[in-house]
């Protein structure tokens, strides 16, 4: 039997330890009329086979070898060999959250060296062992700075800048708490919150202000002023950060005179292939001042009877299995081996290689920006400093430009339309390290030849 | 102990193998980048360690072998159906196709990976007894946490507003409550029976209309089938409530018996438990949920739907105008997902019968052996479902040893210790679930060593106080960890000696 190692002879004799006939007695206690009378509808089993070849088939129907230029949360990276190698190492891959802690010493370090290294990323004093994703993150992050400002009011700030997806996801996470959403709006030259559009809302009215580091247009927000200005009202910063451009920019911890308060974002840069969009993982990390109300699992050093170090999960009074309705947060399972895969890349990449792959993400897409502004009819909408990701007005509308990138074998970015009605015609694209000049130059030739084929028509056809 | 990676940091050593060289960046951190990006940058490169690729392969690997896993012991972790995770799905969920795709390419490109999600679906409906399902929520509790936001819903869609109560029997999982508060709720808990059933007087008592729904787990955490299901069912249902599965212990049951079968409006499902994906060290997994009819407009999004022409498309917002949301940035653990659907398509509905019915025999089996070697179970009177509890009440008594004792015994003879101190109505209990990938010889060395650790607490209580002695790991491990000074004075990362 397909996984199930038990000869004829095994049931045999477990069933007469049991003293019964047959397997359908351990179900005696089921009310008879729960039990499911025939086979439940569900299609014929497959040997190993034929399962692999239906998954190669579904896996070929989606390899399009797409030149990628389509960021929005999710970034094409180089991924060393050695890192899923290495994380799918089955004492990695087949263990549980390590419960018992001198039986999963190597999950445990890894976590506490991951911690370590996150930590220093993002300048902050304490990190955990990571949330779902980005998204979930930052409605995590929103929370714990609602419970640590109890004489604030229960209302955020949330720039219009933030990835619309996050928004969605942090209004469904705090439908039932009462905490009010407050949507900043951006600069319409520069794609950025301005300081100064902020100073109506007066101290103590809000509880955090969540500053996006890129914004979701690339933009670099003015973390230094917002920072002081948010603390000088009283309220936390949440700093969400793309980790990979830490290997280049001021890391949160270290965002105006104090630091932002709580950093997190979605950790898919460091080594987690795009998948559709899952798993990916989220992170977080905090000032010492508000560990305790962190919510996730968090490794820590401590000593066995003998003296020697060794690791253990830690402060479990704040989580759900300890504090139950008390909790910090639900949160159980989380994305552990995500962190492994996360921890391999930042130890293979070190800080030169981190330094590097951040400086190139950014040197390709301003070599993009220059070849795109090149083009008849294109446009870069902002005109402030960005990292890797530019929005570009096309002069017609993106979603058909898209189809047809996507036919000539380019993924060519993300419509804005949808997500904001007074961006029509815009397009956001990201050029990281995986892209070349060259890989550039056909983009802005394939999209001045459409652009050019658009104009031709008119724009009937839309 | 293996150092930490840190130590083997040198100054300059790094792998340009891995980095683009050239114009990019320079020694002073600027270089040839935009000048307007000056103020923006770091100051000071991160602290990571500059390490070899061997350094790391080789660190890594023996952090691995620091490790108890399915792969490599026993591990009877109760309520966490820690089974064989069939390597053939990791591979299949590696495959390029699956892996490289962006999850903002258009659906044209994702037609095969919509495929898979759009059967999966289908078949943990027809599993579970559920109108719809919702593949989103990416562990077990962010799934409680959308079914739980759905029963919100659905009263607050009906102008029921004082609906702000929800029951969870005091057995149940943390995440229960937790999850209940997270949504809003105040939680009120409902009391066990002597037969580890929820106390029906109790819960007639404490239904109401400010009662918005129940959170069961069926079989429960106590290792047995709540056999009054229909009547709580009943009773959740008059009082205008809506009744919530937790589906942690599914692999007992699926295949078998259906939770919609039994009156539940919601569901999740644990796919690293019943779907034999893997656990990670603590994730990704992935919490599917499930609904009956009434509750379908809630479902949180995105779900894959299929047009008339065959065609596969995202079910979004618009389509669903009432749904609770969404729950992640993107669709969710797909990849984890695609480890499920393959899983299920090995097992097809007489391989998941043969999961419950084989876990179930290896739970009873078992538990008959270790009842016969002395030890004792919460419920002696029940049969088992997958898992069962034993106490150590007596011995701990006895001797003094307690069922922390004896979990880090077990670890020195090469078994991963059960679930310990839950439920928490039960004391000194060890909550031991072996699943239906084990063989009864594993199953029988496994009683050998209880029954050996037993004889040892007898004789010489504190040579298990003292325990692990030597975990069998490559170095012999560590021994007993002082959580307390953890706790007392946390040390969560590394900092070198200034």
């Amino acid at each position: 039997m397909p996984f199930i190692p038990h000869t004829a002879n095994d049931t045999q004799e477990m069933l007469a330890v049991l003293e019964i006939d047959h397997l359908e007695t351990l179900f005696e206690e089921v009310p008879p009329e729960l039990l499911h009378p025939d086979q439940i509808d569900l299609p014929e089993p497959l040997g190993e086979m034929a399962l692999a070849r239906l998954m190669r088939e579904r896996a070929s129907q989606d390899e399009r070898g797409l030149l990628c230029f389509t960021g929005g949360g999710a970034y094409e990276h180089h991924i060393p060999a050695a890192i899923w190698e290495i994380a799918s190492r089955g004492e990695f891959y087949s263990a549980y959250t390590p419960y018992q802690a001198e039986a999963s010493q190597g999950t445990l370090q890894v976590l506490y060296e991951y911690q370590t290294m996150m930590a220093g990323l993002t300048a902050m004093e304490v990190v955990n062992a990571s949330l779902y994703d980005g998204a979930t993150a930052l409605g995590e992050a929103i929370l714990m700075a609602v419970r640590a400002k109890p004489d604030c009011a229960r209302r955020v700030l949330l720039p219009a800048t933030l990835h619309p997806h996050y928004r969605q996801v942090v209004q469904t996470l705090l439908n039932g708490q009462e905490i009010e959403i407050v949507p900043l709006p951006f600069c319409n030259t520069g794609g950025h919150t301005v300081p100064e559009s902020l100073h109506h809302h007066p101290a103590r009215s809000f509880a955090a202000l969540v500053i996006p580091q890129p914004n979701f247009f690339g933009i670099l927000e003015e973390v230094h002023a917002l920072t002081n200005w948010a603390h000088q009202q009283g309220g936390l910063v949440i700093g969400l950060v793309n980790p990979l451009s830490l290997g280049l920019l001021q890391p949160p911890g270290l965002w105006g005179d104090q630091g932002a308060d709580i950093a997190c974002g979605d950790g898919q840069p460091l080594g987690i292939p795009l998948s559709s969009g899952g798993p990916y993982f989220g992170f977080m990390g905090c000032k010492q001042a508000y560990l305790r109300q962190m919510p996730g699992r968090i490794a820590g050093r401590t000593k066995d009877k003998q003296g020697k170090e060794g690791f253990v999960l830690t402060l479990q009074a704040r989580e759900q299995h300890i504090r139950r309705a008390k909790a910090t947060s639900n949160i159980c399972t989380n994305q552990g081996l995500m962190t492994v895969a996360a921890t391999l890349y930042l130890s293979l990449l070190g800080p030169e290689g981190l330094h590097r792959t951040a400086a190139a993400c950014h040197a390709n897409t301003a070599d993009l920006a220059r070849q795109m502004q090149t083009v008849a009819g294109l446009s870069c909408l902002f005109d402030r400093p960005f990292f890797h990701e530019i929005v570009l007005q096309l002069p017609c509308p993106a979603p058909p430009i898209l189809a047809r990138l996507e036919q000539l074998g380019i993924s060519g970015g993300i419509a804005l339309a949808p997500y904001d009605g007074l961006l029509r015609d815009c397009l956001l694209v990201c050029a990281t390290e995986t892209r070349t000049p060259a890989d550039n130059s056909r983009f802005a030739h394939t999209l001045k030849t459409l652009l050019a084929e658009e104009k031709g028509h008119g724009t009937s056809d839309f | 102990m293996e150092p930490l990676i840190f130590e083997w940091s040198r100054s300059q050593r790094h792998n340009s193998q891995h980095h683009p060289v050239g114009a990019a960046a320079t020694e002073n951190g600027a270089g040839s980048l935009e000048a307007a990006l000056r103020p923006f940058l770091r100051q000071q490169p991160p602290p990571l360690p500059e390490v070899s690729e061997l350094d790391v392969v080789r660190h890594f690997t023996r952090l691995s072998q620091q490790n108890f896993s399915v792969d490599t012991h026993f591990y009877p972790l109760g309520s966490c159906t820690m089974k064989y995770n069939p390597r053939i799905c990791n591979t299949m969920a590696m495959l390029p196709g699956f892996l490289q795709r962006h999850p903002l390419s258009s659906t044209a490109t994702g037609q095969g990976v919509m495929a898979c999600l759009y059967e999966l679906q289908e078949m943990l409906c027809n599993l579970t007894g559920m109108a719809a399902v919702s593949l989103t929520p990416m562990a077990g509790a962010q799934g409680e946490f959308a079914g739980v936001a759905m029963i919100r819903a659905y009263h607050q869609a009906r102008g029921d507003g004082n609906r702000t109560e929800m029951l969870i029997p005091d057995a149940a999982h943390g995440t229960n409550p937790a999850t209940a508060t997270l949504c809003g709720f105040t939680v009120r808990e409902i009391p066990t029976d002597g037969s580890g059933n929820v106390q029906l007087e109790a819960l007639q008592a404490a239904v109401g209309p400010n009662t918005a729904g129940l959170m069961l787990t069926n079989p429960s955490t106590l290792g047995v089938f709540e056999r009054h299901i229909r009547q709580i069912a009943q009773i959740i249902h008059a009082a205008g409530g809506l009744l919530y599965y937790d589906g942690a212990n599914l692999n007992a049951i699926a295949g078998r018996i259906r939770p919609g079968d039994m009156g539940f409006d919601a569901i999740h499902l644990n796919v690293h438990k019943t779907f034999a994906t893997p656990h990670g060290g603590g994730g990704p997994g992935a919490g599917p949920v499930g609904v009956a009819e009434r509750l379908r407009p809630f479902l949180p999004v995105p779900m894959v739907g299929r047009q008339p022409t065959g065609s596969y498309i995202w079910l979004t917002e618009q389509e669903c105008p009432q749904t609770i949301g969404r729950l992640s940035a993107f669709y969710g653990n797909i990849g984890v997902l695609i480890r499920a659907y393959a899983y299920l398509r090995l097992t097809g509905a007489a391989g998941m019968r043969r999961v419950a019915d084989y876990a179930t025999l290896n739970a009873n089996y078992l538990m008959a052996r270790l009842t016969q070697a002395g030890f004792q179970t919460a419920f002696p009177a029940r049969r088992a479902t997958h898992e069962f509890i034993i106490t150590l009440k007596a011995e701990a008594r006895q001797v003094g040893v307690t069922a922390l004792d004896f979990a880090k015994r077990l670890l020195d003879y090469g078994f991963y210790a059960p679930t310990i101190y839950f439920p928490m109505l039960v004391p000194e209990c060890l909550l031991i679930e072996p699943t239906e990938t084990e063989s009864k010889e594993t199953l029988d060395r496994f009683v050998e060593a209880m029954i050996a650790i037993r004889q040892e607490a007898m004789s010489n209580p504190q040579w298990l106080r003292d325990a692990p002695h030597a975990i069998p790991v490559p170095g012999g491990g560590c021994s007993r960890l002082d959580d307390t000074l953890a706790a007392r004075k946390p040390d969560l990362r590394w900092q070198p000696q200034p």
